[in-house]
């Protein structure tokens, strides 16, 4: 089968024959015009009108809510008195109703995109109005969705969707959403979401699919494959099936491989508002809790009290649990508006950044690990907090002494500079704990700027002096766990174990995933695919040689 | 001639749900009704395209200008619909 690549915006496999919608009303030929009966032609352009804003209103009314206002705005902008004028004006003239009904929305399209911000998006409104009525006067099929419940459920597809598209929409008539425009926030995507129903956007090539074409869409990779056999549709939604299965049956209890040896699976949040994704994927705690939120974008430093409710609302969320808080990381590419502007630094990731700043301006630092000491005080959470940003033992030193001295009875250091791994047995001997911070120590192994596009492959979590330097961290002596996206990688989250990491923590969804894969292996089994990976001399190699030593992967369909 | 000069309260300014009440409200009195930004050249008040391209934001001043029987009370409701934060 032919394949289309998009964003997966609503999980889940779909297939179905296309329905595809829009810029199918073709454009009124210019010049064209009536039989010179224009009282006749305006009767038939209002009565058109009329016809489409009825439509408009019925089916508001048979959604209700938010999307009726929406509607019945735009029957109002179809029965617009100006409109009119203008559409009759041009019939006067000579002009066909459907050229003249063209040309007057037209007029107002360009006023309000070039406007722009809320009224550019009105456009896509605008020009769905002008269809349906076009629709009406020549006689082609209405955009939008066919009326009545069709055959088999179909799957929808369209440059973008409007309001009026999807308001009377069901899981029994669209099998999965398929958009040329839109991104994860877009209308589609939300409401995709939330009818549960599969959906890909930003898919380039969508707008070649034609009608009635069977596609296949898989909404959690972004696939869209076009006339796919039938062991290819059977294969897809087997794998889909197979997912949820996976996810509802590991989406709780304590992450381990499967002769016991436990991995705890923890979540990466920014701030509390992220704390229901955590535990609605069975996160065991809190793995790097980012509180750079409590400090950007403001003039003045947040004060201890006000630190200490967000830190609070976390650690009272996991009872018993670990929750683990990195310190404040700002840098030049992230200045704080309360201290002196930042000099202009040509590269802020090799600049003054991280536990650097802190040790410039000790009172912002000794006031969050004042508020995190005050914080945890009658709760039953195991608060660690780290520093970013560590570079040698002599400031994981510093760092440790400054929590102490506030309080705290544990302190550790993010791995995330090589000069860190590489004595990592000394810093071991001055902290409690270390986590490491894949992203970040790729781009500082290899050189590779993290936010240049054309240096994305050294930023690949498999390449083998990654795993060699985690290996260093995670055999000194202390708890080490893993705090970038690797973990959130099923096969990596394997190695990983098998390299002696005690945690994982990453964006709380991947979680049921790392727990599944874990729990089909052995701890040799991880530790086979661990020295399998690190004798591997690409990123490449490294995947395929570690995934042959884990069967279990192909019963996740991973 | 019965004319209000009012300043637009509300956060979206004379746009979506405010827009479409005010135009509602124009629509349904049997008199001409029109508004203009200062200076500029009025357009009905009963056109919603007409309104949303005047483009009036939040903290902007408007001039509505209405003629014949009950020019003033239609006034005094729209002013009320636009002062609405």
């Amino acid at each position: 089968m032919e394949r289309l690549t998009g964003a997966g915006v609503s999980p889940g496999a779909g297939y179905g024959p296309a329905y595809v919608m829009g810029g199918a009303v073709p454009e009124p030929a210019a010049g064209s015009r009536h039989d010179d009966d224009p009282v006749g032609e305006t009767a038939r352009a209002e009565a058109a009108v009329e016809r489409v804003a009825v439509e408009l209103e019925a089916r508001g009314e048979a959604v209700g809510g938010d999307a009726q206002d929406v509607l019945a705005t735009q029957a109002m902008i179809a029965r617009d008195p100006a409109l009119s004028a203008d559409v009759a004006a041009l019939i006067d003239a000579g002009t066909s109703a459907e050229r003249a009904v063209y040309e007057a929305f037209m007029r107002y399209r360009d006023v309000l995109s070039e406007i722009g911000g809320y009224l550019g998006g009105r456009v896509t409104d605008l020009d769905d109005i002008r269809d349906r009525v076009i629709a009406e006067l020549t006689g082609v099929p209405m955009p939008g969705l066919p009326s009545g419940d069709p055959s088999e459920p179909y799957v929808l597809v369209a440059r973008d969707l409007a309001p009026a598209d999807t308001a009377l929409l069901s899981p029994e008539i669209v099998a999965a959403f398929v958009t040329e425009a839109g991104g994860p926030t877009s209308h589609t995507a939300i409401l995709a979401r939330a009818m549960g129903v599969p959906a890909v956007v930003a898919c380039a090539g969508a707008g070649t699919i034609v009608n009635g074409t069977y596609v296949l869409v898989d909404g959690t990779t972004g696939m869209v494959g076009l006339v796919p056999s039938e062991e290819e549709v059977a294969a897809t939604l087997h794998v889909a099936k197979e997912r949820e299965a996976i996810l509802a049956a590991s989406s709780g209890g304590p992450g381990a491989t499967s002769d016991g040896r436990p991995v705890a699976l923890l979540a990466n949040i920014g701030g509390p508002r992220d704390m229901r994704a955590a535990l609605r994927y069975g996160a065991e705690g809190v793995g790097l809790y980012r509180t750079e939120f409590l400090f950007l974008d403001r003039e003045d430093a947040p004060s201890e009290e006000e630190q200490m409710a967000a830190y609070r609302e976390v650690l009272t969320a996991f009872p018993g649990a670990p929750v683990t808080v990195r310190v404040l990381d700002a840098g030049a590419d992230k200045p704080l508006g309360f201290l002196p502007a930042p000099g202009h630094e040509p590269n802020p990731a090799l600049g003054e950044r991280g536990l650097r700043i802190l040790r410039a301006y000790p009172d912002v630092m000794m006031g969050q690990l004042r508020a995190l000491a005050r914080a945890a005080e009658g709760t039953s959470a195991r608060l660690h907090v780290m520093a970013p940003m560590v570079a040698d033992a002599q400031e994981a030193a510093w760092f440790a002494g400054a929590c102490e001295e506030a309080g705290l009875t544990s302190a550790g250091v993010m791995i995330e500079i090589p000069a860190a791994a590489l004595r990592a047995a000394e810093l071991a001997s001055v902290v409690d704990f270390f986590s490491v911070g894949t992203n970040d120590l790729a781009q500082y192994t290899l050189a590779a700027d993290r936010e240049v596009g054309g240096l994305t492959r050294f930023q690949d979590p498999w390449q083998p002096v990654l795993l060699d330097l985690v290996a260093m961290a995670a055999s000194a002596g202390v708890p080490c766990g893993v705090c970038g996206e690797a973990g959130s990688d099923p096969a990596l989250a394997c190695v990983l174990a098998g390299l002696g990491v005690t945690s994982l923590s990453m964006g709380a969804p991947a979680l049921p995933w790392a727990r599944a894969a874990l729990a089909r292996h052995t701890l040799a089994q991880c530790q086979a695919a661990a020295t399998a990976a690190r004798a591997a001399r690409s990123a490449e190699d490294a995947r395929a040689a570690a995934r042959a030593h884990l069967p279990g992967l192909a019963q996740l369909s991973v | 001639m019965p004319e209000r000069k009012v300043i637009v309260e509300s956060q979206v300014g004379l746009h979506a749900r405010p827009a479409a009440t005010f135009v509602q409200t124009a629509a349904k009195a049997p008199i001409d009704v029109t508004v203009a930004k200062p200076g500029g050249s009025p357009v009905s008040a009963k056109s919603i395209l007409s309104i949303l391209a005047l483009d009036v934001r939040h903290g902007e001043a408007i001039v509505i200008h209405a003629e014949g029987e009950g020019a003033d009370r239609l006034l005094d409701e729209l002013v009320a619909i636009v002062s609405a934060p």
